[in-house]
C-alpha cells in the first residue's frame, strides 16, 4: 500500500520534471489580452486618423491621392502597426518574467531558447516578405501576410509552450487564408485576427492557469 | 508481484538520478548548468549522479566550447531512454494493482 502510493507520487514528480523542463510555462494570458487591445486600438487609429474614417478606400487612395500623400499615409500605418507590436512584444516579455518570478521559475532557460528561436524564424521571415511586398506596392496582401506568418510561428513555437498557443497559430493561419480573399476588408481582419483573438485566447488561458 | 518489484530499476532509485533522466527524456539534450537549476541541487551532487549514470551507459556526456568556456551537456542514450521507459512502466503496473 505505502509501496503504491510512492510510485504514484514518484509518476506525477516525473511527469512534472519532464513537461517543466520541456515547455516554457510562463507565458501569461495577460500578455494576450494586452496584445489583443492594441490591435484593435492601433486599428481604429488607422482607421479614423489615418484613413480619414474609413474615407480613403486602401484600393482605391492610389489614384485619388499624390505620390507625397500616399508615402506619407504609408508611413502612417507601418509606424502605428510597428507601435503595436513594439509594445505587445515588450509587455509579452514583462509579464513573463513577472509570471516566473511569482512562480519562482527560471526565465532564461534551454526551453525559452528554443521557444525563442523556433518563434522568430517564420516571424523574421514573414517580416522581411512583407517589407518585400510593400516595396513592390503589393500593399494589400501584407496583413493576409501578417497573419499568416505570425500563424506559422505560433504553430511552432507551441511545441515549447502550452498546447493552447498551437491552436492559436491554427486560427490565425486560417484568418489570414480567408483575408487575401476580401482585399477591400483587410482592416477587420486585423481587428479579428491580433485583436478579438488574441483577447479570447488571453482570457482562456488567464482563467485556466493563473486566476 | 515479485517481478514487478524487480523491473523497478535500482539505479533510479535516488531522485536525483530520477530527475536527469526525467530532463533527459523530454529534453534532446541539456547542460549542466540547466539540469542543476532545474532540479535543484548542488554541482557535486548533480556531478556525481551524473557519474554514476554515465558508467552504465545510460547517458552520453557531450564536452564543447562556447567561445572560451567549457560547456557540457547531457543526453540519455538509447540503453537509458529503454531501461527509464521499463522503469516508468513498472511504477505504472504496480500503481494499477492497488
Amino acid at each position: 500500500m505505502d509501496k503504491n502510493l510512492t510510485s504514484a507520487e514518484e509518476l506525477k514528480t516525473i511527469r512534472k520534471i519532464m513537461e517543466e523542463s520541456s515547455r516554457f510555462l510562463s507565458l501569461s494570458g495577460l500578455s494576450g489580452i494586452f496584445a489583443g487591445t492594441f490591435a484593435i486600438a492601433g486599428a481604429l487609429i488607422a482607421y479614423f486618423l489615418i484613413l480619414d474614417n474609413g474615407n480613403i478606400q486602401y484600393n482605391e487612395y492610389l489614384k485619388d491621392l499624390s505620390g507625397k500623400e500616399i508615402l506619407i499615409l504609408r508611413w502612417h500605418l507601418i509606424t502605428d502597426a510597428l507601435s503595436v507590436l513594439v509594445l505587445s512584444v515588450l509587455l509579452s516579455f514583462y509579464f513573463s518574467i513577472r509570471k516566473a518570478k511569482r512562480t519562482g521559475r527560471r526565465v532564461w532557460t534551454p526551453v525559452s531558447k528554443r521557444l525563442l528561436i523556433n518563434l522568430f524564424i517564420p516571424l523574421v521571415t514573414g517580416g522581411l516578405f512583407v517589407i518585400v511586398l510593400l516595396i513592390r506596392n503589393h500593399d494589400l496582401l501584407v496583413i493576409p501576410c501578417l497573419l499568416l506568418f505570425y500563424g506559422l510561428s505560433l504553430v511552432n513555437a507551441g511545441k515549447f509552450t502550452y498546447g493552447e498557443v498551437f491552436y492559436l497559430g491554427i486560427l490565425e493561419i486560417m484568418t489570414g487564408l480567408i483575408s487575401a480573399f476580401f482585399p477591400g476588408q483587410v482592416i477587420f481582419f486585423w481587428i479579428f485576427g491580433f485583436g478579438i483573438l488574441h483577447i479570447v485566447y488571453g482570457l482562456f488561458m488567464y482563467r485556466k492557469y493563473e486566476a | 508481484m515479485k517481478d514487478l518489484i524487480s523491473s523497478l530499476n535500482k539505479v533510479f532509485e535516488s531522485r536525483v538520478r530520477l530527475g536527469i533522466m526525467s530532463v533527459l527524456m523530454a529534453n534532446d539534450s541539456y547542460d549542466f548548468n540547466s539540469l542543476k537549476e532545474t532540479l535543484n541541487v548542488t554541482d557535486g551532487n548533480l556531478a556525481s549522479h551524473l557519474k554514476a549514470l554515465e558508467e552504465r551507459n545510460l547517458i552520453k556526456v557531450n564536452k564543447k566550447f562556447i567561445g572560451r568556456k567549457p560547456n557540457t551537456s547531457y543526453s540519455a542514450t538509447e540503453n537509458g531512454i529503454q531501461l527509464f521507459q521499463q522503469h516508468l512502466k513498472a511504477l505504472e503496473d504496480l500503481i494499477k494493482l492497488q
